[in-house]
């Protein structure tokens, strides 16, 4: 892809990914969160984080549809760092406003409530990614060890879609949309790894 | 004290009309009326129907209501806006937001509650005529959600006492269920769950007698909006949000435990009494504090108190009982 369009695309990209947080702070300012603002910027940040990690996971699959989609894994790091940060924010959200800084507290939620447990686990997942994002880092580490460690990320994305389900009320089914999608990423790739398996094979005399 | 005299808190102390009535709400209202004047002048009172339900004509009605000793006092009230706004009301929509937008649709009027099960005779009651039962008392009540939330709500309405003496239960009703309306066309939002409706909710019968329940009404010295539970609901001070049912249709008085909505769903998360209980956690979140809507973040957090703050008038209804057990 040339620079030309490259570079708006990624600004575009940029803009697009800073919305949410746009929103968010406007909402602050104006006191337009309605009467549970902390309930609010909880969800709106956990639901951003998921979407945009479902999003970067989906880049794979497509390049492997098509090679004129290729062009997309320069995007995907940008992706995946806008998904640490949205869902730092969530974390700071549940540190701040639920917990009020309180380590007793957070540390008694995080042994005994499952959802914040895996929760907080899904978070540390996406920690060592996130540090290892950099040119030098990918380098230092060798593609095959880096392309390995990044691998967590899909224990992250089965962790978030489980923290959620958790997280609501038995019978509330807002999570499904999230839990289709991830399950036809996951598997996506061994279906389109076989297919291009089988397309590579020499046939047979 | 957490229960006054009347004189403690006349109802000319609760945030008068014009205080809580935004703009928005004004203009809505002045569109509305417009929309109906022009359909009557059309002579379509079907249209006007369409336009603008009676439902809304209904919500916001001035009630004439009388002091009750069993407000409660020195809390601040929840304001107007955050008590109609931010409803758990999953038949109109799962996002706390949604029942306002959607729960225009119920239909209000006319309205009838059957009271079936134990009682010397089935009866049906006009909501009307419920209405002018007993007088209308303003009740300040503290609620707390399941969820780690709490308002402080100004409800109307009378002792749920009075109307059961009405319904004349039998010895063998040893509790009373209540059946919210449920109709899947007008609440379509209610496939955003995997609920089984219509949701449904039961007291022990000296639960339901005691005082404080409250056959519910209005709230500010206003009809119920719909998103609330109109038009009429319980209100179990004591006890999580979820208990106190709204938009009823049916009060059935049985002898056995009831298999309640939230009980069925996730039978170790809420248990049939479900009283508010800082020592006993939800298995999903602590409930050992809350957080009061409508105040800067850093001033939300409170403890929550053992019977929400009610222990003085239902404390001697679970003695000797387990709590932990029958949570």
């Amino acid at each position: 892809m040339k620079r030309s369009i490259l570079i708006p695309l990624k600004t575009l990209v940029w803009l697009a990914c800073l919305w949410p947080l746009g929103v968010i702070v406007t909402g602050v300012a104006t006191n337009q969160l309605g009467p549970d603002p902390a309930g609010a910027i909880a969800s709106d940040t956990g639901l951003c984080a998921l979407w945009l990690l479902l999003i970067s996971l989906a880049i794979t699959p497509l390049r492997r549809l098509s090679p004129r989609l290729s062009w997309l894994i320069k995007f995907r790091r940008l992706l995946g760092l806008f998904v640490f940060f949205y869902a730092t924010l969530h974390l700071l959200t549940y540190v701040a406003l639920y917990s009020g800084f309180d380590v007793h507290a957070m540390l008694a939620d995080i042994a005994k409530r499952r959802f914040i447990t895996i929760g907080v686990a899904a978070w540390l997942l996406l920690l060592p990614l996130a540090a290892t994002s950099t040119n030098w880092a990918i380098r230092k580490l060798g593609g095959r060890r880096w392309n390995l460690l990044h691998k967590l990320v899909y224990l992250a994305a089965v962790g978030a879609v489980i923290h959620y389900w958790w997280k609501v009320k038995p019978g509330v089914l807002s999570p499904v949309p999230f839990t289709v999608v991830l399950v036809v990423l996951l598997a996506a790739r061994p279906v389109l790894a076989w297919n291009q398996r089988r397309k590579l094979r020499p046939v047979a005399a | 004290m957490l229960i006054g005299k009347p004189s403690d808190f006349p109802s000319s102390a609760i945030t008068p009309k014009e205080q809580y009535l935004n703009r928005r709400r004004f203009l809505r209202g002045a569109v509305s009326g417009v929309v109906t004047a022009g359909a009557a002048a059309l002579g379509a009172e079907q249209l006007a129907d369409v336009f603008a339900p009676r439902t809304r004509v209904q919500a916001g009605t001035r009630l004439q209501t009388v002091q009750s000793p069993l407000t409660t006092t020195g809390e601040q009230l929840t304001s107007y806006q955050d008590i109609t706004t931010f409803n758990n009301f999953y038949e109109f929509g799962v996002p706390k937001d949604q029942p306002a937008k959607n729960a225009g649709v119920l239909p209000t009027r006319p309205w009838t509650v059957a009271v079936t099960g134990k009682v010397k005779q089935p009866k049906t009651f006009d909501i009307d005529a419920l209405l002018k039962l007993r007088p209308l008392e303003d009740r300040i009540y503290r609620h707390r959600c399941v969820e780690g939330w709490s308002m402080v709500i100004p409800w109307v309405g009378y002792s749920l006492s009075e109307f059961i003496n009405q319904c004349e239960p039998l010895p063998s009703a040893k509790y009373v269920q209540f059946v919210s309306y449920y109709d899947r066309k007008v609440e379509k939002w209610s496939n955003q769950t995997s609920i089984y409706w219509p949701y449904n909710e039961g007291l022990r019968m000296d639960e339901a007698m005691n005082p404080l329940t409250l056959l519910t009404f209005g709230l500010y010295g206003e009809v119920l909006p719909n998103q609330n539970g109109a038009p009429v609901r319980i209100v179990v001070p004591w006890k999580y949000g979820y208990k106190s049912a709204k938009s009823i249709v049916e009060v059935r008085f049985v002898s056995d435990m009831p298999r309640t909505t939230w009980n069925t769903m996730a039978p170790s998360m809420y248990g049939f009494y479900s009283n508010v209980n800082p020592n006993v956690d939800n298995p999903a979140w602590s409930q050992r504090t809350e957080r009061r809507l409508g105040l800067p973040f850093y001033a939300q957090r409170r403890t929550t108190l053992l019977f929400n703050g009610y222990g003085d008038q239902v404390a001697s209804l679970y003695k000797g009982m387990d709590l932990r057990w029958n949570h």
